[in-house]
């Protein structure tokens, strides 16, 4: 007897996606929960302010909500999710004038020649290194001193793993202007962490309150 | 074979790491960085900076982040409901009013009364009401719907009937109510709809 294949996560998806927009709302959960998380961080990476960044990834979901059916087939739902979290999110930050201190690279020539001005040597990355918070916390601010037009476009294809051609028209630039600011913004961050994760650079971090020794 | 400088491997160093160079500089660029002690730094490093950031350990969300985005989730899909409601009996409201103009006129055609509502009797005869040139309804005085710039007319209801005013909704509500309740129950209603 032959034995029906089980549907895979993307028809699953396109089928629930269908019964949410013919009115089964109270699927809608279980159609964002996957990737509530990415959503957040999409928001947090560009807004830099954790209760903003919860509070435009609510609003961007009931912003999908809303808006499902307009939500085509030929795109990924995860995709279309984020476009409207990170537009969310650009809003809310043109909204706030949030960029008061002028960001490393805002200014800066995109077509210009750059180099690495940071040399320290960096090839051993431990794998457990993301579950010290020190260590999340240096990544993050280095990623908050990044010009907008760089962050958003590294969050997009580096954090939220985009596509080039994904992250060209969320943000509405040309294919060759994602490139271009996506190898400053990696270059800009490798500068600002090889000092202080490369060999030896985390024992530097200065101890915080509850990251004591003894 | 080609040779490529530091300065060509560090603008091409993101579309390497992405696999997005042709065969030819991949080769160029690997010879290069394997004599060279700074591109070997700057590969590794930014390769450490794309698989740092692309691990989803490194955003964790505020303690009760998903059970806040549920209940928010929940709260909202009540208030659409509530809208949509809203919105279904207002419509109905307008449609009951409609179906007043329509069944009136049919009936009047029928029966030859010129004030056919007055047949159904619903709103009292000598009530004092207001109506205006422009307008289709007749209105209880101090209806909100009537201001004076509308420069209302002063009437009794049966005689507002006979010139083919019909009652507002707001301010005579339920002898509308009534009277769609009326047509209902003699299955007027389906010669509204069949109007439509």
């Amino acid at each position: 007897m032959a034995v029906k294949a089980a549907p895979d996560a993307d028809t699953q998806e396109q089928d629930l996606v269908r019964r949410v927009q013919s009115g089964e709302q109270d699927k809608f959960y279980l159609l964002v929960k996957p990737y509530e998380r990415r959503v957040y961080s999409a928001a947090f990476a560009i807004l830099r302010n954790a209760a903003d960044a919860e509070e435009v990834a609510q609003e961007a979901i009931l912003k999908a909500f809303a808006n499902l059916r307009q939500f085509r087939a030929e795109s990924k739902f995860s995709t279309w999710l984020i476009q409207i979290a990170v537009n969310e999110a650009r809003m809310r930050r043109r909204k706030d004038h949030a960029e008061i201190m002028e960001p490393i690279g805002e200014r800066q020539d995109e077509e210009g020649s750059y180099s690495p001005r940071e040399f320290a040597d960096w090839r051993e990355l431990p794998s457990e290194a993301l579950e010290r918070s020190e260590v999340r916390e240096i990544l993050l601010q280095s990623l908050a001193t990044l010009g907008s037009k760089y962050r958003d476009v590294f969050v997009l294809r580096d954090v939220q793993h985009m596509s080039i051609e994904e992250v060209a028209e969320a943000l509405g630039i040309s294919r060759a202007s994602v490139k271009t600011r996506l190898l400053r913004a990696r270059l800009m961050l490798r500068d600002l962490l090889a000092p202080r994760i490369a060999s030896g650079g985390l024992s530097r971090v200065p101890f915080e309150k509850g990251n004591k020794p003894w | 074979m080609v040779v490529v400088q530091c300065e060509q491997v560090w603008e091409q160093i993101s579309d390497y790491i992405d696999g997005d160079v042709d065969a030819g500089t991949r080769s160029a660029m690997e010879a290069h960085i394997q004599g060279c002690q700074r591109c070997t730094s700057v590969l590794e490093g930014t390769r450490n900076v794309v698989s740092l950031f692309g691990d989803e350990r490194l955003f964790k969300t505020p303690m009760g982040y998903s059970w806040r985005l549920q209940r928010r989730l929940k709260s909202d899909m009540q208030v659409r409901r509530r809208a949509v409601l809203g919105w279904l009996v207002a419509t109905a409201a307008v449609a009951a009013v409609s179906g007043t103009v329509v069944i009136a006129q049919r009936l009047g055609a029928k029966g030859g009364d010129k004030s056919p509502m007055a047949n159904l009797g619903r709103v009292p005869p000598d009530l004092e009401v207001v109506v205006t040139d422009h307008g289709k309804l007749f209105h209880v005085k101090g209806c909100p719907f009537i201001k004076e710039s509308d420069h209302p007319h002063d009437l009794v209801a049966a005689e507002a009937q006979k010139q083919g005013y019909v009652p507002c909704v707001r301010c005579l509500g339920e002898y509308v109510q009534e009277f769609a309740a009326r047509l209902l129950n003699r299955g007027a209603w389906a010669g509204f709809v069949a109007t439509r």
